[in-house]
């Protein structure tokens, strides 16, 4: 897929990896593009890693395999550095983002000498901070955004509220929150 | 204006069921098709439609129960994968010699054992003998359309058949893409009201539904329903020509890609057809001459049209979705092979076993296929003839 921006997401069963990469792929359609967001699936449980993938495209997507050389990685959770290959296949050119609270130079020592731009993100600071709670997924998603640059921040934010406004229809207290969360994190995210 | 989307094949299914708006419903869930029946038992409880949704105990007494509706007289659909498939077994043969034209979305997952939820076609290949129309997706787009198209073919006079509707597991079914929906009022006229002329509720006429028959009937009770299977192949031409004035997208019995000046063509069906197109173009910017046939009608089998479509390529890889147990082919590999041989052609076949129990299908992967059939024609050996494709060693 030449001309595709690829993207795997790592995470753990239930920290809602699945859902950011359907977000993901949701922002990115109402923007106009042509859009693929798909979790790998197995026997799933609680705390067990998972992969979630995005193909995001100016044309139609026709295949339909993993992801074996994304342009970008996400990790929702660190603790997955230490048992999963996280940047296997990543390409030099693209990069990763991590969610940690670690200094950055600590953080790539575990990522088994990728040369690509790497960059971390404290999502359990920033999604405390703006919702008093731990939801990794509204904080990364805004990351990934702002690195991959597949849109600008004020595009990004637009679209977003649209779909909070949809998708918390029944609780709009939320919304305000989420919003905090996102604009917080294209700042954090370093 | 058809309406720009992104969902999952499953929703994709689920949103041409509320279009439709059946008379009943009756489903048990089993992943990865669970979603279907989900969806569609909100659009009942929200009162976008006014299905009768029957939450019945097991896949037996899902298609028993669709088997009762259809012959009262009720436009009947249901959903399911694997395991629960083959516990519809008995019940499938029944609704086709009963001539009932059920729609099943089939969510293709492989069967047990060892146990496995991800995709592959050996679930529709157990019921390929069935009697039922069974059409193949590539995408959540074709999951849809096929579905949208589906009681047109089998509701028709000269077919009165079930159809199962296929897309592949997770693969299509939990993958959200882009697609374009047709309005509702579009596809409510398109698909039409359901009058069948005989049928239990009718106060006008009597009949009797799955009654005996005595070996001096059964023989030509099966021949009528194998012309009937037949008709099926003229009827959804013309029910796509139909669907392409209301949609632009156009369907065929299968859709041939790069193959008029291909000396090298593999023939699949679902989701691994687009894959292997991105393989295509890739080995066609390398000026390899291959090309791809993609089957969407596989029961009744479009042989000689097959046949007549790729009869002036010399190697051909047929690829199959699941293993057939029978030591040297599999069912895509057999129905080709037999419509070539009829046909009198002089191609060279290879057959591939791919994608079972969810094994990944990557451009690589299938372009490793183009290539064997290079070396084929290079080396003059053909080898073995039954593959396994990206098998560990």
């Amino acid at each position: 897929m030449a001309n595709a921006v690829e993207i795997r997401w790592h995470g753990r069963g239930g920290q809602g990896a699945k859902t950011a990469s359907l977000l993901l792929a949701d922002v990115a359609f109402n923007t106009g593009k042509f859009v693929q967001g798909f979790p790998e699936y197995g026997p799933e449980r609680m705390g067990a890693p998972i992969t979630a993938y995005n193909r995001i495209s100016d044309e139609k997507i026709r295949v339909h395999s993993n992801i074996y050389e994304p342009d970008f990685v996400v990790v929702v959770d660190e603790t997955l550095l230490d048992s999963v290959d996280v940047t296997k296949g990543l390409k030099k050119e693209g990069a990763i983002v991590i969610n940690t609270s670690q200094p950055k130079e600590d953080i790539i020592k575990k990522l088994n000498g990728y040369e690509g731009k790497v960059f971390t993100i404290d999502a359990r600071k920033v999604s405390m901070e703006a919702l008093g709670k731990y939801f990794p997924n509204s904080p990364m998603l805004a990351s990934i955004v702002k690195v991959t640059g597949i849109m600008d921040e004020e595009t990004f934010l637009n679209e977003m509220e649209g779909s909070f406004k949809h998708k918390f229809a029944s609780k709009p207290e939320v919304i305000e929150g989420n919003m905090k969360a996102l604009r917080l994190a294209l700042q954090e995210v370093k | 204006m058809s309406i720009r989307e992104r969902l999952s094949g499953n929703e994709a299914v689920a949103v041409a069921m509320r279009q439709i708006n059946p008379d009943v419903m009756p489903a048990f869930p089993i992943t990865p098709s669970t979603e279907i029946p989900q969806y569609f038992s909100a659009f009942v409880a929200n009162g976008q439609v006014d299905t009768a949704f029957v939450p019945v105990e097991s896949e037996h007494s899902a298609m028993s129960a669709a088997i009762g509706a259809e012959a009262a007289g009720a436009r009947t659909l249901t959903a399911t994968s694997s395991c629960g498939l083959a516990l519809m077994w008995e019940e499938l043969y029944v609704a086709a010699s009963d001539r009932l034209p059920i729609a099943l979305a089939l969510v293709n997952r492989a069967l047990s054992g060892p146990i496995n939820i991800n995709c592959d076609h050996s679930d529709a290949m157990g019921a390929r003998d069935a009697g039922w129309i069974q059409i193949f997706s590539e995408s959540n787009q074709e999951a849809y359309d096929n579905f949208v198209q589906a009681y047109r073919i089998a509701e028709h006079k000269d077919v009165r058949l079930p159809i199962m509707i296929c897309q592949d597991g997770f693969i299509t079914s939990h993958a959200v893409e882009n697609i374009e929906l047709i309005e509702d009022d579009k596809v409510k006229a398109f698909v039409g009201e359901y009058c069948p002329e005989n049928y239990l509720l009718n106060d006008n006429g009597t009949m009797a539904v799955g009654p005996y028959a005595i070996p001096a009937y059964y023989m030509e009770t099966k021949r009528a329903q194998l012309e009937a299977l037949k008709n099926a192949k003229k009827v959804a031409l013309e029910v796509a020509e139909e669907f392409e004035k209301i949609s632009g997208r156009k369907y065929g019995l299968f859709e041939t890609y790069k193959t008029e000046d291909a000396d090298y063509i593999m023939i699949i069906m679902g989701s691994a057809a687009g894959t292997g197109k991105e393989a295509v173009d890739e080995l066609r910017a390398e000026g390899k001459k291959v090309g791809l046939l993609k089957i969407r009608l596989f029961r009744p089998f479009p042989s000689e049209e097959i046949a007549n479509a790729i009869k002036h390529v010399k190697y051909i890889a047929c690829m199959d979705r699941t293993e057939s147990f029978n030591g040297h082919s599999g069912p895509i590999g057999n129905d080709v092979r037999t419509a070539l041989y009829n046909a009198k052609a002089d191609c060279e076949v290879i057959n591939y076993v791919y994608g079972i129990g969810g094994r990944d299908v990557t451009v690589e992967s299938l372009k490793s296929v183009y290539e064997a059939l290079m070396e084929i024609e290079k080396t003059g050996d053909v080898g073995e003839r039954y593959h396994y494709l990206s098998l560990r060693d």
